[in-house]
């Protein structure tokens, strides 16, 4: 029974990692309909720096104001240098043009730090959190679930009442209408992967201390499991994203405990695969999926 | 892709002389070359059968699966596995090549079916998610189920030697290129076959417009799962040349990105062109070959010669993965396309007639009516 | 409808400078554009004073909408030039024609589906007007169409065609254009709302000195608010000539009008 909670409450922990990275998906998705696979090597670029920053500075928090900021950047880059030029004819060309940058930005760290990988350290307590005699959660998961909670609710508040956020929906659902209303759309698209690359970043830097630790390949199961989030909530929805990494996080945590961590990506995998079969447009979302 | 031999010959007579007369081609090849170039002829073989297969997939039928490597995977365990299971009762020699053989393409063509069902409600996105997932899972599906595929470590098969009647002709290395030729020639063709011929024209159209083609009576939930699992089938052959030319199959040759890289390999060659999965199977082997040799050529330390050759080779691939999908869509096999469309071009320019001219509204006069009005087209189907 | 009062009340509202409440002059000269090939339009001319309300005619396929989404800069102009109080908009992108004072009202569905009534409007308002002005010129257009304001928070979706319409003009005329242009907003619309409309359109026209480039396959609508009609045939202008002229001229209405 003790064991549950703690496995409950890890599990709400790293779902809300998963949340928050699905929320990055959802947030390119919604506005440039590409499902970005190279999200997860962006943000393990990001941590990078935030690694290096950190070791500069001797300060967590340095690395993780930088982790921000870098991802933000890497956002910036990949749509201005990269995806603007990917044709618009076929719904694939996205899809493989990010491929290629995943191989790049991956091989680039493998080229410049190896695949040694290196333990990241934050400045908690490793000692769990005990609550009526329960060990119930470690304070850095604690951290996590805080920041999750503050980020997601930032992003509510930009999308639903300020007047970038406003505009920044209307370019992403009728991108035409918005330009002959004055938006500057191509700018909200580069701001829009500009948020999403950052959340990326910080769900990634809040991921990589609980794993093994930092190489080039660190997100690669993390963007899988993002992905199945996505999918279980819904590619168009924020909140969809939101419920689905709690479920997922949950689901994965408590397998990893009864069964083992080797089953967890079989799990996500069959899970992924019902989903698709029985609510192809997501548990969460009442629209239809949108066929290529 | 082939010279214009035999220019009375047509359709699919003709396409089957041009195979025939390059695989003669490819085994004469083979006493070319020495030992280790031809165990590269016979990967290239084998990477050939999976590109051929997936660049249909992909350049078709608009499917995109980042999993072949886990179908070459399935094709490689049951080939090695009922390889061994037959060693032990006593077979060998061309029976247990052939049963083994049977065996791989069925297994990898069964779990294609399965994607392909998967993949037939879905969008590119999602399937390519999915088949992501499949090939990540496949460390994980092979530890846990370790009694049978061995773990990390993978399966080990008997060794085939070449048959007696031409040991004294050719070394072992011969032999098996010529087998994965053969294998090669076969599946390929099929491919051809099927791309030239009704379902080839199904896949494009569900490809071009998935709701017009289902309007026109073409049954797209079944050409997508046929598209899948042709691609499967020619996968798991592909894995089990490897694994007949490797003597194993274990789950460190079936990565993310050696799926990735077969995905370059049928980009830069181009799309739905099997010559260019040709040149594409042959750039994937050769490139980080090359990659290697240069690397070993300059005088590096130790540690950096080993991240540069893990790394620059898949370096080089992702940048060309990027640069011909936004600068030279078609690939190699599309920029050929061109030039021969410019020189007709050329050559008739005077008959050109003029474009249409049209308006935005959706609805114009000079447009017939609804597609669902004429279900004649390809033809109908229950 | 008390469309003279209202109209005023937006004018008192907005901050904006003489320019953004007097009507702009549009010209087009020697336009070809089209998509890409031929073009669709062939050497088309003619120019709008400030206030005056011009309808373009023509049959289904004739120009219409190329000729709208050109000035608008969606289409590439082949050769010719497209002017805004004289000045010339080659190489000026569409969503800075838009700040510029030109709106466009599209064909169709243009309301965002995914928004709300009031979050369409505010986007309509927010290049124009900041903080409080923004709310006033919101609250202004729900005086001008009663319905709008009742529906506030329901998303575009949910809106019936003449609430869509409504909502699209509405969108456009919070920004307080100069030269407003508007594709179709009669289609599928029953009469007593076409009829609604056009007073609308009319009577936010003289109120406010706006220049109206008005599309319109409904001949008899168009021209009883128009003050002058230009005719569209083949991407080509076979007529320029007063609204009174143009519903009179039997043999042209024949012949390239369908009735």
């Amino acid at each position: 029974m003790d064991r549950l909670l703690f496995l409950l409450a890890t599990g709400l922990a790293r779902g809300a990692i998963f949340a928050l990275f699905a929320l990055s998906l959802v947030l390119i998705w919604r506005a440039a309909r590409i499902v970005n696979f190279a999200q997860g090597a962006m943000a393990v670029v990001a941590v990078y720096v935030a690694f290096a920053v950190t070791g500069l500075t001797g300060s967590y928090w340095a690395g993780f104001a930088s982790a921000i900021v870098a991802g933000a950047a890497i956002g910036f880059a990949v749509e201005r240098g990269v995806m603007r030029f990917a044709p618009h004819d076929s719904p694939l060309s996205g899809v493989i043009i990010a491929i290629g940058l995943v191989m790049v930005l991956q091989s680039a760290l493998g080229i410049l730090f190896g695949a040694t990988v290196r333990p990241m350290e934050v400045p908690f307590d490793e000692r769990p959190i005990v609550i009526a005699g329960v060990p119930v959660l470690s304070p850095y998961d604690l951290f996590v679930l805080v920041v999750a909670v503050a980020v997601m609710a930032a992003l509510g508040v930009l999308f639903t009442r300020t007047s970038l956020g406003l505009q920044l929906r209307a370019s992403a659902f009728a991108p035409e209408v918005s330009r002959l209303l004055g938006v500057r759309v191509s700018r909200m698209l580069t701001i829009g992967w500009m948020l999403s690359a950052a959340v990326a970043a910080l769900a990634a830097l809040l991921l990589v201390p609980t794993e093994l630790g930092l190489s080039p390949h660190s997100t690669d199961v993390l963007f899988v499991y993002a992905f199945t989030v996505a999918v279980v909530g819904g590619l168009d929805s924020p909140p969809g994203a939101l419920l689905g990494g709690l479920v997922v996080g949950v689901l994965m945590s408590l397998v990893t405990g009864y069964l083992g961590a080797t089953v967890a990506p079989i799990a996500v995998l069959v899970l992924l695969v019902v989903v698709l079969l029985v609510r192809p447009g997501g548990i969460f979302s009442a629209r239809q999926v949108r066929q290529a | 892709m082939s010279p214009r031999i035999l220019p009375g010959l047509t359709g699919t007579p003709r396409l089957l002389v041009t195979a025939a007369a390059l695989t003669v081609l490819a085994i004469g090849g083979t006493f070319l070359l020495d030992p280790y170039r031809n165990y590269q002829l016979a990967l290239v073989a084998a990477y050939f059968c999976a590109t051929a297969g997936l660049t249909l997939l992909i350049g078709l039928s608009g499917q995109l699966s980042l999993g072949h490597a886990a179908l070459m995977a399935a094709g490689g365990y049951g080939y090695a596995l009922t390889a061994n299971a037959l060693t032990e009762s006593g077979i060998d020699g061309v029976p247990r090549f052939l049963v083994s053989l049977v065996v791989a393409v069925v297994a990898a063509g069964l779990l294609g079916l399965l994607l392909g069902l998967a993949g037939a409600r879905l969008s590119g996105p999602y399937l390519a998610g999915v088949t992501l997932a499949l090939v990540i899972a496949l460390p994980a599906i092979t530890s846990v189920f370790s009694g049978v595929f061995r773990g990390d470590q993978g399966v080990q098969i008997a060794y085939d030697g070449v048959p007696e009647a031409l040991r004294l002709i050719i070394a072992v290395e011969q032999w098996q290129a010529w087998v994965a030729i053969l294998v090669t020639a076969i599946v390929v063709t099929g491919l051809a076959v099927i791309r030239r011929g009704r379902l080839g024209l199904r896949m494009r159209a569900v490809h071009g417009d998935e709701t017009s083609a289902r309007l026109n009576g073409v049954p797209a939930g079944r050409v997508k799962v046929a598209a899948f699992t042709a691609s499967a089938v020619s996968a798991g052959a592909g894995g089990a040349i490897l694994c007949f030319v490797t003597q194993s199959v274990s789950p460190g040759a079936y990565t993310l990105a050696f799926s990735l890289l077969l995905v370059v390999a049928v980009v830069v060659g181009g799309l739905g062109s099997i010559g260019g999965a040709a040149v594409g199977a042959v750039v994937v082997v050769l490139l980080p070959w090359l990659i290697g040799t240069a690397i070993g050529a300059f005088d590096l330390p130790t540690e950096l010669e080993q991240r540069l050759s893990g790394n620059l080779g898949v370096l080089v691939f992702g940048a060309l993965l990027i640069v011909v999908t936004a600068v030279w869509p078609g690939g190699l096999a599309g920029a050929l396309r061109r030039r021969r469309r410019r020189e007709n071009r050329m050559l008739r320019a005077d008959q050109m007639p003029p474009a249409e001219p049209r308006d935005s509204r959706p609805a114009e006069p000079a447009i017939p009516a609804s597609p669902a009005s004429h279900p004649i087209s390809t033809e109908p189907e229950r | 409808m008390s469309g003279a009062t209202t109209t005023d009340g937006i004018a008192a509202v907005s901050p904006a400078s003489d320019a953004s409440t007097a009507g702009g002059t549009i010209a087009v000269e020697a336009l070809r554009a089209g998509y890409g090939g031929e073009p669709v339009l062939h050497d088309v001319s003619f120019a709008l004073a400030p206030g005056e309300v011009v309808a373009v005619l023509g049959a289904n396929g004739a120009g219409k909408t190329t000729l709208l989404r050109t000035v608008a800069g969606l289409v590439p102009v082949a050769s010719g030039r497209v002017l805004l109080d004289g000045g010339d908009l080659a190489g000026v992108r569409v969503e800075d024609r838009a700040r510029r004072g030109l709106a466009q009202v599209p064909e169709g569905r243009s309301v965002v589906a995914e928004l709300t009534v009031d979050e369409n409007l505010r986007l309509g308002a927010l290049q124009r007007h900041r903080g409080r002005a923004r709310d006033a010129a919101v609250a202004s257009v729900y005086e001008l169409f009663e319905p709008l304001a009742r529906r506030r928070t329901s998303a575009g979706h949910q809106l019936s065609g003449g609430e869509r319409q409504m909502l699209a003009l509405g969108r456009a005329l919070v920004a307080e254009p100069r030269v407003l242009m508007l594709d179709e907003p009669s289609l599928g619309l029953a009469p007593i709302v076409v009829a609604q409309l056009m007073g609308v359109l009319r009577e936010t026209a003289a109120s406010r000195g706006l220049t109206v480039l008005l599309a319109e396959q409904n001949v008899t609508s168009a021209l009883s608010i128009a003050d002058r009609g230009i005719v569209l045939a083949l991407g080509r202008v076979v007529a320029d000539a007063p609204a009174a002229q143009l519903a009179a001229d039997t043999a042209l209405r024949h012949a390239y009008l369908g009735f």
